[in-house]
């Protein structure tokens, strides 16, 4: 039934189908984010670049919602790509699974025409109901959080009637768990209130408790089917782990929302939770390293899927390095002070998100490209030895890394002449913004970010042309059991 | 692995996390809700919306060693002494002007927002705005059209968002609110416009 190396439906089940749909959606807008942010990165250096046309305000909501929405594509794509063989059973309600995907695939495109061709609105609550919220990450209209809650239900629902009426596994119980607190959580910024404490408290409740918490137990979960999938890790080890995964992610990521209650009118209190349940956050992504390269070496690396293995292997350093160390090393409200709000934050944001998330959707990616083109060969000895997906790995890797450390060299420059020095002041800030030590971070970063550019076309290429006319059958892995 | 020890069970760590998620989020809902109140507007932290009517300041705090916003001797935005109720309204019109007109992808607020144009925590503060007595005009004007206006030496320039009059004293009136927040010492070593008489 299956037909080696051609691209076919039919070798996928019901919702892997699904979630090819919202992978490839996915794979758009990361484009589209990596475009806006070479726009955004550009107006640092080319200031009258699109002036009053697309604003830099404009680029860098785009670039930044992009990113929101392509990673929870890629979440809910994932889902909907381990729910059968998890489940043993037929997804629960595909039907309505498949309309609301398009129903939300539609919003995002008019949420984004809006961004793009309305772009601001009068200083009313109509303009938040439907043009722009105007609140970082969550800019989205109320309509749209609106359409994203009843859709996000709908896939809950899939997942936790799927599980229900299938087979409940430890990786299945900690999704549907962790899919009602993400769904949950969204809730607490739907709300406009004229209190600025307040409203960045609640805020904070939906950008920390997804990204530093639920999020990271999501891709725990993605990282145990992995794991299984592509190098035949016991089930019983990869759920044991979870577990201690989802205890230290939570112990520390709760709380550790308080290191973004330093700085805005929340009492000092904050400042010993935030700083040391924060400081604590990297513990896991540590276990996660351990645990996934320990299983790839106790396999001599052995695995079906040499790409995914390697975005994988990609995904425990970079979450480790850019969601634990780069935020470590200035969590500590004594450190914060000076580097809340600058460069410092973009350098970590940058290399968090993608070491953390992105890097192990493409993982998926690759996963679902293997079963869509009949369960074809990935591992070595691919035609051409496999060029471009490493081309790809490597230019993505190398031009990320080249951006958060030049973003980190301006931040330096920023938090020591801006907030150090002359003290958060305009002409403090544009001190430090002129200092040739910034400006040159800055093209740094636009340098590296047209490698990174380069290396999502060659991946997007490699997507497209892996496995066609593979003759060889997946080598499956080799499972302890 | 042949290890039947506790704590390498999936069922210890399975009942450790339920534990840990609940009691953090336990612990979580019990700070917030010690939290609000110290945040509530009119609270000791985050001052009544008529603040506006006062001169704030940012001094330094012999005790907790970091500046922290006084309210000073009444100065009136725009000259006008606002009731409660007309203060909310003007700050919130403010507020829902910057949240309309995307500030917060080029601005920080509160430190938090984007980092192509300054932090705007403490702007009603700002020595840009030049003297005390020019610097509402001045602000309302920036704000309305800062197309061709001096921002810096870089070319970086504030595009023009359609903003009113009325929304632009409303973003005044909102800025001068946010500087009497009380944010622990943040920004750090700020130098304040000269507000004596």
């Amino acid at each position: 039934m299956a037909t080696l190396g051609v691209l076919d439906s039919a070798n996928l089940n019901g919702g892997q189908r699904l979630a090819v749909k919202y992978f490839t959606v996915a794979l758009v807008l990361l484009g589209a984010q990596v475009l806006f942010g070479l726009f955004a990165g550009l107006q640092y250096l080319k200031p009258d670049l699109f002036y009053e046309t697309l604003d830099f305000n404009v680029n860098r909501m785009v670039h930044i919602n992009a990113l929101v929405v392509w990673l929870l594509y890629g979440f809910l794509g994932s889902v909907y790509w381990l729910l059968e063989e998890e489940s043993e059973h037929e997804v629960a309600g595909l039907k309505l699974g498949n309309l609301i995907f398009w129903v939300l695939t539609s919003a995002v495109t008019v949420v984004v025409l809006v961004y793009l061709l309305v772009q601001v609105g009068p200083g009313k609550e109509s303009t938040i109901w439907l043009i722009n919220e105007g609140r970082e990450y969550i800019e989205a209209p109320r309509w749209a959080d609106i359409g994203i809650v009843v859709s996000v239900l709908v896939v809950f629902y899939n997942v936790a009637a799927t599980f229900s009426k299938g087979r409940y596994t430890g990786i299945g119980g900690v999704l549907v768990l962790d899919m009602l607190a993400l769904f949950g959580i969204y809730l607490a910024g739907m709300f406009y209130t004229t209190n600025i404490s307040v409203d960045q408290y609640w805020w904070w409740w939906v950008i920390h408790l997804w990204v530093e918490a639920t999020w990271e137990v999501m891709v725990a979960c993605i990282m145990a089917y992995g794991l299984m999938r592509v190098l035949g890790v016991r089930r019983k080890i990869v759920e044991t782990w979870l577990y201690i995964e989802v205890a230290l992610m939570f112990g520390s990521g709760i709380l550790g929302l308080g290191h973004h209650y330093f700085w805005i009118g929340t009492p000092e209190y904050w400042f010993s939770i935030g700083g040391f349940f924060s400081a604590l956050e990297p513990v896991p992504l540590v276990a996660m390293v351990v645990h996934a390269v320990f299983d790839a070496g106790a396999r001599h690396a052995k695995n079906s899927n040499h790409p995914a293995m390697a975005w994988l292997i990609a995904h425990a350093f970079g979450n480790f390095f850019g969601a634990g160390v780069w935020g470590f090393m200035h969590t500590l409200p004594q450190i914060n002070l000076y580097t809340h709000g600058t460069q410092w934050s973009a350098s970590h944001g940058h290399l968090a998100f993608f070491g953390a998330y992105a890097t192990i959707i493409i993982a998926m990616f690759y996963v679902a490209l293997q079963y869509w083109r009949g369960k074809t060969w990935m591992a070595g000895e691919l035609p051409g030895n496999g060029w471009k997906w490493k081309w790809s790995l490597g230019l993505l890797n190398i031009g990320m890394l080249g951006m958060t450390v030049s973003m980190l060299v301006s931040g330096y420059v920023q938090s020591q002449i801006e907030r150090a020095i002359e003290g958060s002041s305009w002409i403090g800030y544009f001190a430090a913004q002129a200092h040739p030590w910034f400006v040159q971070g800055m093209w740094w970063r636009e340098l590296f970010g047209v490698m990174f550019a380069a290396g999502f076309v060659l991946l997007v290429w490699d997507l497209l042309t892996i496995g066609r006319g593979e003759t060889r059958a997946m080598q499956p892995a080799v499972s302890e059991e | 692995m042949a290890t039947s020890q506790w704590w390498a069970s999936e069922s210890f760590w399975r009942k450790t996390a339920i534990w840990v998620t609940g009691g953090s989020f336990v612990v979580l809902i019990l700070l917030t809700m010690d939290t609000l109140p110290q945040i509530s507007t009119g609270s000791k932290r985050v001052p009544a919306y008529s603040v506006i009517n006062h001169r704030i300041e940012y001094k330094f705090d012999e005790q907790r060693k970091v500046q922290v916003p006084t309210i000073g001797a009444e100065e009136p935005l725009f000259g006008k002494v606002l009731n409660e109720e007309e203060a909310e309204a003007l700050v919130k019109l403010g507020k829902l002007t910057t949240q309309a007109k995307n500030c917060m992808n080029c601005h920080t607020l509160l430190g938090n927002g984007a980092y192509y144009a300054p932090d705007l925590t403490k702007a009603w503060l700002d020595q840009y705005w030049g003297t005390r007595d020019s610097r509402e005009e001045q602000m309302v004007e920036f704000i309305k059209d800062p197309s061709t206006r001096l921002h810096n030496g870089i070319g970086r320039r504030m595009p023009r968002l359609g903003v009113t009059d009325e929304e632009a004293r409303g973003v005044v009136a909102f800025l001068k609110w946010m500087s009497s927040i009380d944010t622990n010492g943040f920004p750090y070593n700020f130098k304040s416009i000269e507000q004596e008489n």
